[in-house]
């Protein structure tokens, strides 16, 4: 069942006459890992900031097509309404926090809501539990690491039990380490707890093994849009200059010379696996 | 040549981020600087032009103590590309803000119209030469910064970060240009956690972990380590993982980069090309 549908979506921000997005038109289903990448200034961004309404109920201007995220119709619902549904997680966590506790910050959300105290409780306590940071309760966000601080603000969204999370490069500050942490986690809610999550990022070679969906957007449109192993193998992927797994440039690098695996690797273990296979083979 | 010997250094507010550091750039060298985040690395690179000075032991630029100099006579010869252009940019047009430091350096006016020139041509610019810096993108600003301190011609260039928010065009244009500086003669130190970009560069890597230095050596030695690299908050690049899981059929383990990784296989596997 599709969870975000959009259909000829085109926007323009408010005194630009150029579109930052065009003739936009895509399916996501409900469940689903999705990566959304493309070089900078494609539109990204500007696509997420429809999601969960702040275009065009923030921004301004004019959203054009349709649009319907979780049963609701965009334009016609307001960010309130929007916001229990999908959760946006920015690329910088200091612009999300500002209280004095990280419980006060994951609070924050579901006080506005008007839920009931002891609900919030319970929604704060677990959605701490499930990042991993209870022993951060009592701390100032703003006195954490990056990565602390950027679980913290996947807790606030996580709180409000979206439907769909959407995460703008949440991992760019972060040591590699701490991003593979980080993409743990959100694959977790995706596969546990069955949450909808479209992930913006530049760095395929760690988040890649996560997703079931990948989409490509450059200048305003979308212009791959389907499984991962196929976009990324795709002669459209690697021109638009995509930094596509280096286990899936090896891949083609192989089969440009007459040696093909068993299929297009995008993580190293199954990049082993497949190699090891025509390795044996060889030998045999 | 920078040398820093036995560096500690303490931020005001009492954290010690450097806890002593000993390390040699010769000329023309290619260094990365990893670690994890909060590590040193940045405050390590702040005292290779003066904006830090030590607060026990000493780093020598060229054999002279930054102590003893100022950081306008150090930047003459160490340039430094800070990871947030916002923190370097504040000139109403990409022209003045390259002009800015010539002339303070002093150099002549048809001097300062000659660099301003290459360096704008040289990073792609010449377009945005009226343009206020602040209209262009993140990846254009980054460009701009770098033009800054390129006009100067420094000895040494330091780039702290370079590749966090650029897409993998921008990166690959600047590992192009990285690369085209050092074989230029140019000692190019680079502030990273980026493990791809490192790979495919292949400079020399200083790891470093809680304001010291846990390793130092060749890319593919140092980045192949995996519990090596973990405690410096790193993984190893995708193409090491990959062969490190074939280690039991003889493949070498010290592989980091894509293009090594098909010879190596091709070689194996007997394909003439």
């Amino acid at each position: 069942m599709a969870i975000i549908e959009a259909k000829g979506l085109a926007y323009a921000y408010p005194g630009r006459t150029n579109h930052s997005i065009k003739d936009l038109s895509m399916t996501i289903e409900r469940g689903e890992f999705v990566i959304l990448t493309g070089p900078s200034g494609c539109g990204k961004t500007t696509l997420c900031r429809c999601f969960n309404g702040l275009i065009p109920h923030f921004y301004g201007g004019k959203l054009e097509g349709d649009l319907t995220v979780a049963g609701l119709n965009v334009p016609g619902h307001s960010i309130n309404e929007l916001a229990s549904r999908v959760g946006l997680v920015f690329q910088n966590p200091e612009n999300q926090l500002f209280a004095l506790s990280v419980e006060k910050d994951v609070a924050f959300g579901l006080e506005n809501l008007g839920m009931p105290r002891e609900e919030i409780r319970k929604r704060v306590d677990w959605a701490l539990k499930t990042t991993g940071i209870e022993d951060l309760r009592e701390r100032a966000p703003h006195e954490l690491s990056g990565g602390q601080q950027q679980r913290v603000a996947i807790a606030c969204v996580l709180a409000m039990q979206p439907d769909v999370m959407v995460l703008d490069e949440p991992t760019s500050f972060l040591d590699p380490l701490g991003a593979q942490r980080i993409f743990e986690v959100i694959n977790g809610l995706n596969k546990k707890l069955g949450i909808t999550v479209i992930l913006v990022e530049h760095r395929l070679d760690l988040a890649s093994r996560y997703a079931d969906h990948v989409i490509i957007m450059d200048k305003g449109k979308i212009i791959l849009d389907g499984e991962p192993r196929k976009i990324f193998d795709s002669e459209e992927a690697r021109l638009i200059g995509v930094g596509i797994p280096k286990v899936t440039r090896l891949y083609q690098f192989l089969k440009e010379q007459g040696v093909l695996l068993g299929k297009v690797p995008v993580a190293s273990e199954e990049a082993s696996q497949l190699l090891r296979e025509v390795l044996v083979r060889d030998r045999g | 040549m920078i040398e820093v010997k036995d560096l500690y250094f303490t931020y005001p507010n009492g954290v010690e981020a450097l806890k002593g550091v000993s390390l040699t750039i010769n000329d023309g060298k290619f260094v990365a600087i990893m670690g994890q985040n909060g590590a040193g690395k940045t405050t390590l690179v702040k005292h290779f032009n003066g904006l830090l000075k030590p607060t026990r032991g000493e780093v020598l630029v060229d054999g002279v103590s930054t102590k003893r100099a100022s950081v306008a006579q150090l930047a003459r010869k160490v340039g430094f590309v800070f990871q947030n252009p916002d923190h370097q940019l504040f000139c109403e047009t990409v022209q003045e803000e390259i002009t800015f430091a010539l002339r303070n350096f002093g150099f002549k006016e048809t001097t300062i119209k000659r660099r301003v020139t290459w360096a704008l041509n040289l990073l792609g610019l010449t377009q945005y030469r009226q343009t206020s810096p602040f209209m262009l993108s993140g990846g254009e600003r980054k460009r701009v910064a770098l033009a800054s301190v390129l006009a100067w011609n420094p000895e040494v260039v330091i780039l702290d970060e370079p590749t966090i928010g650029q897409d993998y065009q921008q990166k690959e244009t600047l590992r192009q240009f990285i690369v085209q500086l050092n074989a230029q003669g140019k000692t190019v130190v680079v502030v990273t956690h980026d493990v791809e970009f490192v790979a495919e560069c292949g400079p020399r890597v200083v790891l470093m972990l809680q304001g010291r230095i846990l390793a130092e050596g060749k890319a593919e030695e140092v980045l192949t380590d995996p519990s090596l690299v973990a405690q410096a908050s790193i993984v190893p690049p995708q193409i090491t993982q990959t062969f490190l899981g074939l280690t039991d059929l003889g493949l070498p383990t010290n592989v980091i980069n894509v293009h090594d990784a098909s010879r190596i296989l091709l070689n194996i596997l007997e394909v003439t090309q």
